[in-house]
């Protein structure tokens, strides 16, 4: 049986690895499109101070890139070290994106990555160009199907359940791969990265400027920076819109606990501007709310509704009920696979196997459930609405702020008066972590959302993790965070190592002669 | 022949090239971490390896994210049961590959002695023990893990982390990291001259040496050990469970197949050749050659124990009647269809860039560049 503290340890682990990761891999997204559009305009300009910002750039995008990898090496394994039973079980669809990825988007980005940096004077313009494109299209690519498997579990489409072999079977690539909500998903996450990128390069730039430092770099920078970051965020409000209409259809319990709504409403629905929730009393203990928002907001219409988590409880407890008979037929098919009967008995009542897989985690023996433990199980379908509240609250607020922040950028640096405006520039050096912020705070939603399912739905949380002892775990996320606690040390004395040296004076920077002569060794400046 | 099992099959030996792809290209660049510090005695002369490996270590190491991707869509009940089974050495491959990219990017950011010499270390650990750890694991595939499966297959491991730290475990251990420094070392010599290049060679011989010595000693081994016997199944290409098997264990049942099919001697053959030409041409100073047979060796070695322990990929050595296997633990059929096509298109193109990359990459590092260039690690 699984020990409940090793599952939570193993969640706290997932989420600590995750959360860190998700620290690097918005900015390499979105640094890396820049990094193209920078180059783009020197090879189509010639201007030199395009390359030197292609450089400058680039070096910081390596030392973060570097930081993406190291931590991306954990998530590639972690899912069969610490959620054994989570890979056996989706393994056959979910193991495939993540294959695919690494075939179709790592290969890619790491093999240019190595020529971006050392092939500057091995390379002909246009060579190197097609390399950085390479780089930033594997970094999209590999958002792209990591995505897909992340929306499995979100929205889990074109699998089945097998009961030959106990897991769950892909039934329809295309189906997995086209999901609307992996759509959604891709673009609001991969554009959030561009939103990073943009937010990361203003911002240094803008302390460039307040200091009168590499100014012409700064400035030039600073126009691309924020002219694509302004329609990154339209393009991320936007798709975060069309994702809460898409996610709220396929998990309505997370578009509740986003809401506040503890209680269905009839239309028009009003919005939770602020609330207080409890969870043990199920209301919200005090509340700001906006007439008619809510049902305009996720069902766009005036007359649409969604259920609220008192409904949706109602709701777990007759597939708890429904689900119960498959878990028992399943158990008869594990020692007997040709059993007709118990097929016959799990095939009627298959859709509900993981709600049955739900009150297993209080009666082994799914037959002997009392009305007790059943209503247990299904209060456990609700997740924290307070986190998840806020942590929806906070992103979007921050969404705003920024999209508030790109139009004036874009209004001061049109009018070539932005190194002026020092209060403004002042503002754009503090925003630069809010996007990093926003990113760890949608991830909180998305899968604070998801519980207390890994896959939505059809596999409990507390059936996923592997079985480990307490020690193990309490060893291995002690291990993590010391090992990432001295690795955000070093990146960040590098980094801001590296923003204060600021790119090489304008002396140093060789002139391009369009061919490829030079060193073997020819990368970005190590300073 | 079902065409399930045929697919099934293709994927073992998919399986094999992906191990061959990681302990080619991901062992070469961990061989040059691991004799970092002997090689270059001066800073100068590490930063002159280092370079040589420098653009491409990144790709390499995607050998290694997609042997784990890779073998969680084909295999996903060995990526469960062996990931989460081996639980402390996953832990320590992991914590010693991060160190990696960092101790590539990072150490040449600070001119400080202390900080490099730091690095130099970190780079010997995440050379050294993932490729032990490596080897280490087939050699415990051998002896099988104790786990087994509940019904509705939760896997529970039973062993001890110093459990897989066995004589015979070490031994395959050392094989894959003498393999590697063998590999690390001629790539040094390709790409470095004067006393590099000299101190590589050295090692090189020496390595390869030390291979066919434990080679030959863990065939020896194998031949007295106890091996696992598939004694009864549902068989190739039925969708099962390992809840649905008899095995049983018999002295010296690893050769089996090799007495069953005399051809198949020509893996350790193969093996064999690789190493001994490599050492020969290593010391003919035939970097390029050496390379080549070293390939040759890495895929002599691990067909020989893909050969003998087929069609076994995860003996229990707790419960042997529910060991994995190539027929119980593969992925269904269009699952393999789907990742067969996508291997058939991206591996060549993989292949082709890669080669680009070292092709526009070609020649020696020369010490006067690393060091008059502000460009290099």
């Amino acid at each position: 049986m699984h020990d409940i503290t090793v599952v939570d340890l193993s969640r706290w682990q997932f989420a600590a690895t995750a959360l860190y990761h998700f620290l690097f891999v918005p900015l390499t997204l979105g640094l890396s499109v820049m990094l193209a559009a920078m180059e783009t305009v020197y090879v189509t300009t010639g201007k030199p101070i395009y390359r030197e910002m292609t450089q400058f750039w680039g070096k910081l995008f390596l030392i973060n890139f570097a930081l993406g990898v190291a931590t991306g090496l954990t998530m590639e394994f972690q899912f069969g070290t610490n959620w054994s039973f989570y890979s056996s079980f989706v393994g056959d669809i979910f193991g495939a994106p993540l294959a695919i990825e690494g075939l179709m988007a790592f290969f890619l980005e790491a093999t240019f990555v190595g020529m971006m940096v050392f092939g500057w004077d091995r390379l002909k313009r246009g060579q190197h160009l097609a390399v950085t494109y390479m780089v930033a299209l594997g970094s999209n690519l590999s958002a792209l199907w990591i995505l897909i498997a992340n929306s499995f579990m979100q929205n889990p489409e074109g699998a089945h359940f097998n009961p030959l072999t106990m897991r769950m079977e892909l039934a329809s690539f295309s189906e997995l791969i086209f999901s609307p909500d992996a759509q959604a998903k891709f673009v609001h996450t991969s554009i959030a990265g561009y939103v990073t990128g943009a937010i990361f390069v203003a911002g240094i730039s803008a302390w460039y400027m307040l200091k009168r430092r590499h100014v012409e770099l700064a400035r030039r920078s600073f126009r691309m920076a924020v002219l694509f970051g302004v329609l990154s965020t339209a393009g991320v409000i936007t798709l975060g819109d069309a994702l809460g209409f898409v996610g709220g259809q396929a998990q309505p319990t997370k578009l509740a606990a986003m809401e506040g709504l503890w209680k269905s409403e009839s239309a028009p629905m009003p919005f939770n501007l602020v609330a207080f929730p409890s969870q043990e009393q199920q209301v919200n203990r005090a509340q700001v709310q906006v007439p008619y928002a809510l049902s305009l907001l996720v069902t766009h219409s005036l007359d649409g509704t969604v259920p609220g988590l008192d409904q949706l409880e109602q709701q777990a407890v007759a597939r708890i009920r429904n689900g119960i008979p498959a878990v028992e037929a399943l158990r008869t098919l594990s020692s007997k696979p040709g059993d007709s009967a118990a097929l016959a008995q799990f095939r009627a009542h298959e859709k509900d196997l993981g709600y049955g897989f739900l009150v297993q985690r209080y009666a082994e023996d799914v037959g002997t459930a009392t009305d007790a433990q059943i209503s247990q199980a299904a209060r456990d379908t609700i997740p924290q609405v307070s986190s998840i509240f806020w942590s929806f609250r906070l992103m979007v607020a921050m969404g705003l702020a920024m999209l508030a922040f790109f139009v004036l950028a874009v209004i001061f640096s049109l009018r070539n008066d932005i190194q002026h405006q020092r209060w403004f520039l002042k503002i754009a050096v503090w925003t630069i972590p809010l996007p990093f912020l926003a990113c760890e705070f949608g991830w909180l939603v998305a899968e604070l959302g998801r519980q207390p399912w890994t896959v939505y739905g059809i596999l409990p949380t507390w059936m996923s993790a592997s079985t480990h002892s307490v020690g193990y775990m309490i060893f291995s996320l002690a291990g993590f965070v010391g090992l990432y606690t001295l690795f955000i040390i070093a990146e960040m004395y590098l980094m801001l190592r590296a923003i204060r040296q600021g790119p090489p004076p304008d002396d140093a920077d060789p002139v391009f002669d369009g061919r490829t002569d030079g060193g073997r060794l020819a990368g970005y400046a190590e300073g | 022949m079902e065409m399930y099992a045929v697919f099934q099959m293709v994927w073992w030996l998919l399986l094999g090239v992906l191990l061959i792809g990681l302990a080619v290209m991901v062992g070469m660049d961990m061989g040059v971490g691991t004799i970092l510090r002997y090689v270059g005695r001066t800073d100068l002369e590490r930063r002159v390896a280092l370079n040589i490996i420098g653009p491409h270590w990144e790709g390499n190491q995607v050998w290694f994210v997609l042997g784990g991707g890779a073998v969680f869509a084909a295999f996903p009940l060995i990526y469960a049961t062996a990931f989460s089974g081996f639980y402390v050495v996953m832990l320590l491959l992991l914590w010693s590959m991060i160190l990696r990219p960092l101790g590539f990017e990072y150490r040449g950011k600070l001119a400080s002695a202390r900080w490099r010499g730091m690095w130099d270390w970190a780079l010997l650990v995440s050379g050294l023990v993932p490729m032990v750890i490596f080897g280490a694991a087939f050699g415990n595939l051998f002896l099988g893990a104790p786990f087994h499966f509940s019904w509705n297959l939760t896997s529970t491991y039973t062993g001890s982390f110093l459990a897989l730290l066995n004589p015979f475990a070490i031994l395959c251990g050392l094989l894959s990291a003498s393999l590697s420094v063998f590999m690390g070392a001629v790539t040094l010599m390709n790409g470095a001259e004067g006393v590099i290049h000299a101190r590589s060679r050295r090692l090189a011989r020496l390595s390869a040496l030390l291979a066919i010595v434990l080679f030959a000693g863990g065939g020896w081994w194998v031949h007295g050990m106890d091996g696992y016997v598939l004694a009864q199944s549902p068989g190739a290409g039925v969708a099962q469970t390992p809840l649905q098997q008899a095995v049983t264990l018999t002295g010296g049942a690893w050769l089996a197949n090799f007495h069953a099919h005399m051809l198949l001697w020509l893996l350790p053959a193969l093996g064999f050749v690789g190493m001994v030409v490599g050492l020969l041409a290593a010391g003919a100073r035939r970097s390029h050659v050496a390379w080549w047979f070293g390939v040759l060796a890495w895929i002599g070695v691990i067909a020989t124990a893909g050969a003998a322990l087929f069609p076994f990929l995860l003996p229990s050595s707790s419960v042997p009647a529910q060991s994995l296997t190539v027929w119980n633990s593969t992925s269904s059929e269009l699952t393999l269809t789907w990742m067969l096509g996508f291997t058939v298109v991206f591996v060549p193109l993989i292949v082709w860039y890669t080669s680009w990359a070292f092709y526009v990459m070609r020649g020696k590092v020369k010490a006067e560049q690393v060091e008059t260039s502000e460009h290099s690690y």
